[in-house]
């Protein structure tokens, strides 16, 4: 299951460390963030609870870098 | 300007406006350094608060890291203005950044906003209802308003209107239609009121795809991209090593030599030296030089699936065509009607068309078309019966008691007629009819009118070699290439010929040369993958070429392929134009900061003016037509 989310990031490169971030995130299985389009997507295991994962993957962006938003 | 950046910009003003009161307030001492400490807070506290996270976090050696170590060593120094003012240009410069990335970005997606937001489809009381696209059920009438973007692919049930197609072709002639015609999601509706029943779901419809392939179009990065990014892995380390030892090592070489080791000099050098070192001209405005790039080719309706294509295109020397539907309109037409004296041409050309009257073959269609255009009627089939095809060699019916007969000159051996052998290349059709030949129709596919052009802005734009590629016959392939003059030709082949072909092509050419396929996508997804670089053109609505290739065109106007390429260029001179200008300037300053020449205001220069130039400079392949 693959689901997009709409993001806001500054710089390019807090974006990239975002990316690195959210893949770490336990039930995520890929995640790729696109700082020109300001989307994630998040591809999550099958009948995975997305929102509770994406509520752990905003807790890891945050910590990465700390101006970031992801609207869930 | 978004709130946040509004913030920013009134936290600048405020840390400028007391720097200079406190350039002229008579305070020494520790006074005067907390005072100092006022516009450094508010200007820095969100940077120092990144930094500390980020070292708590292990993200070491980041630029808030670098911009704090560089401040508070300046401030440690006694150098109070210059740890302020570094601070604050920072803050202007990632301000400037943000501003006119968000700005071009905005632009970009302007460009290509063709995603449609309601569908409206009828209730139960005839009342109109707006809903969301992705609820939509296959086979669902929706209603489509005039000014109003078609929402979903699917088939007109009812009304007649004109559309935009603009939005995804970059061609502005309007397209007519009427009740039973496909149409596409991303048109926009200018005239009538539509009713369509939709064919798919939003997901798989035209727009969805392009919008989904445009955006994930910036996940594949280029070479250049790579390089920066590696780049950065390494350069961040190395600049903050090399500073450690420039603040380090000197002095301690002083004290070994007895000389005064002179810490706070050799402490600021190193701090100037991180200031210029930040990577982030590069970092921002290479991405956003291809997205830009990306965005100008799609306003012309060309979509490239991702920033390594973008780059591959510029390197492009060969390009290799297929003929039927590429070159030409893969359309047959009657060009020519020669009859053998036995019947006039309009005798001929009605023979041929009674006899294959029940046949759906493009040869058919043909003569039909043709039998419209010169009768302005359609043909009477009433009196066409007992038709037989003759596999391989063409087709017999009897018409008004008569035997027709229409084919090749298989057929007309067998059948023991002399036939006149035509001099222009192409497909002929003989007719006979019971015991005397009627003569032949010469029917052959027509070029497109700007592939003649094509050909040329593509030897102008500097491509060694174009080739063309076709399952015709030998002498159809070398008369349109002789017309289109393209430089080699290869006739009669078989798809997996078309490969093999490519292959050797491949294999013969320079490393650095790259080969481009263009095909139509109608049986040659396996050429179009195998090629550097697979072109598909008026793939318009066709799911299997906008998968197959790396770039799609979205209408089929062969003269695209040169603009692609131009677009491709131009976007990688400013690329390299920025990792150069970059480059060069900061290693110069790093050097001159080294030696002490260079002083926090160059450095400040360095970093933050570079960075606006690069990104301005990047702005430009937006621009690019």
């Amino acid at each position: 299951m693959k689901k997009t989310y709409k993001i806001e990031v500054d710089c390019a490169n807090c974006a990239q460390k975002m990316e690195d971030a959210a893949k770490k995130v336990e039930g995520v299985i890929d995640a790729t963030v696109s700082f020109m389009t300001q989307k994630m997507k998040v591809e999550f295991a099958e009948d995975a609870d997305h929102n509770g994962i994406m509520q752990n993957v905003l807790k890891a962006c945050k910590k990465v870098e700390d101006d970031c938003e992801i609207y869930i | 300007m978004t709130k946040k950046q509004k913030k920013v910009l009134y936290r600048i003003i405020i840390a400028a406006i007391l720097l200079m009161a406190l350039h002229f307030a008579p305070v020494t001492g520790l006074v005067r350094f907390l005072l100092y400490m006022i516009p450094y807070g508010i200007i820095g506290y969100d940077i120092l608060k990144k930094a500390v996270l980020g070292i708590i976090h292990g993200q070491l050696l980041d630029e808030n890291f670098l911009m704090a170590v560089a401040t508070v060593g300046a401030i440690a120094l006694g150098e109070y203005v210059e740890g302020v003012a570094v601070m604050l240009f920072y803050q202007i410069g990632e301000l400037f950044q943000a501003v006119a990335v968000g700005k071009s970005r905005k632009n970009i997606t302007a460009l290509m906003d063709i995603r449609p937001d309601y569908a409206n489809i009828e209730n139960e009381d005839g009342k109109l209802m707006e809903v969301d696209p992705d609820d939509v059920e296959i086979g669902s009438i929706i209603v489509v308003k005039p000014g109003e973007k078609i929402p979903i692919d699917g088939i007109i049930t009812e009304g007649n209107s004109t559309l935009n197609t603009s939005a995804l072709t970059g061609e502005s002639v309007p397209r007519e239609v009427s009740a039973g015609a496909e149409v596409i999601s991303g048109c926009v509706n200018i005239t009538g009121l539509l009713k369509i029943r939709t064919a798919k779901e939003f997901g798989e419809s035209t727009v969805s795809k392009i919008l989904e392939l445009v955006e994930s179009s910036a996940m594949r990065k280029s070479k250049s991209e790579n390089f920066i990014s590696k780049f950065a892995k390494i350069y961040t380390p190395a600049v903050c090593g090399a500073a450690l030892f420039l603040a380090i090592i000197p002095p301690l070489f002083n004290m070994i030599l007895g000389n005064p080791a002179d810490f706070a000099t050799w402490v600021f050098r190193a701090l100037t030296f991180l200031v210029i070192s930040c990577p982030c001209a590069l970092v921002i405005s290479i991405p956003l030089s291809f997205f830009g790039g990306i965005g100008a080719a799609s306003a012309n309706g060309i979509l490239v699936k991702g920033s390594n294509y973008l780059e591959a295109l510029s390197e492009t020397k060969y390009v290799v065509f297929d003929k039927t539907g590429t070159l030409t309109k893969g359309v047959f037409e009657v060009v020519d009607i020669v009859p053998s004296g036995k019947a006039t041409e309009d005798e001929l050309l009605k023979y041929a068309a009674l006899a294959e009257s029940y046949s759906d073959h493009p040869i058919a269609i043909s003569l039909k078309e043709a039998y419209k255009e010169r009768f302005k009627a359609d043909i009477d089939k009433s009196k066409v019966s007992d038709v037989s095809t003759v596999p391989g060699e063409g087709i017999a019916a009897s018409y008004e008691n008569k035997r027709i007969y229409a084919g090749n000159s298989k057929l007309m051996q067998r059948l023991n007629k002399e036939v006149n052998k035509p001099d222009k290349p192409g497909t002929i059709v003989y007719v006979a009819a019971e015991d005397e030949y009627l003569g032949y129709i010469l029917i052959s596919d027509i070029e497109k009118e700007q592939s003649e052009n094509a050909i040329r802005l593509l030897k102008k734009a500097g491509i060694r070699k174009t080739i063309m590629l076709t399952g015709d016959a030998d002498n159809v392939a070398k008369d349109v290439a002789m017309r289109l003059s393209i430089d080699e030709y290869h006739a009669e082949l078989l798809p997996a010929d078309k490969v093999e072909w490519v292959e050797k092509l491949l294999a013969n050419k320079g490393a650095k040369e790259k080969l481009a396929f263009v095909g139509d996508g109608v049986n040659d997804a396996p050429v179009l993958s195998r090629a550097d670089i697979g072109i598909a053109m008026g793939a318009l609505g066709s799911d299997a070429a906008i998968e197959a290739a790396d770039v799609v065109l979205m209408d089929d106007n062969p003269e695209r392929i040169a603009l692609a390429m131009r677009i491709s260029r131009k976007c990688l001179r400013i690329v390299y134009e920025n990792i150069v200008f970059a480059l060069v300037i900061k290693a110069v300053c790093l050097i001159l900061g080294a030696m002490g020449i260079a002083n926090m205001w160059v450095a400040i220069f360095a970093d933050v003016g570079v960075m606006v130039i690069a990104v301005l400079n990047a702005v430009r392949c937006l621009k690019i037509k």
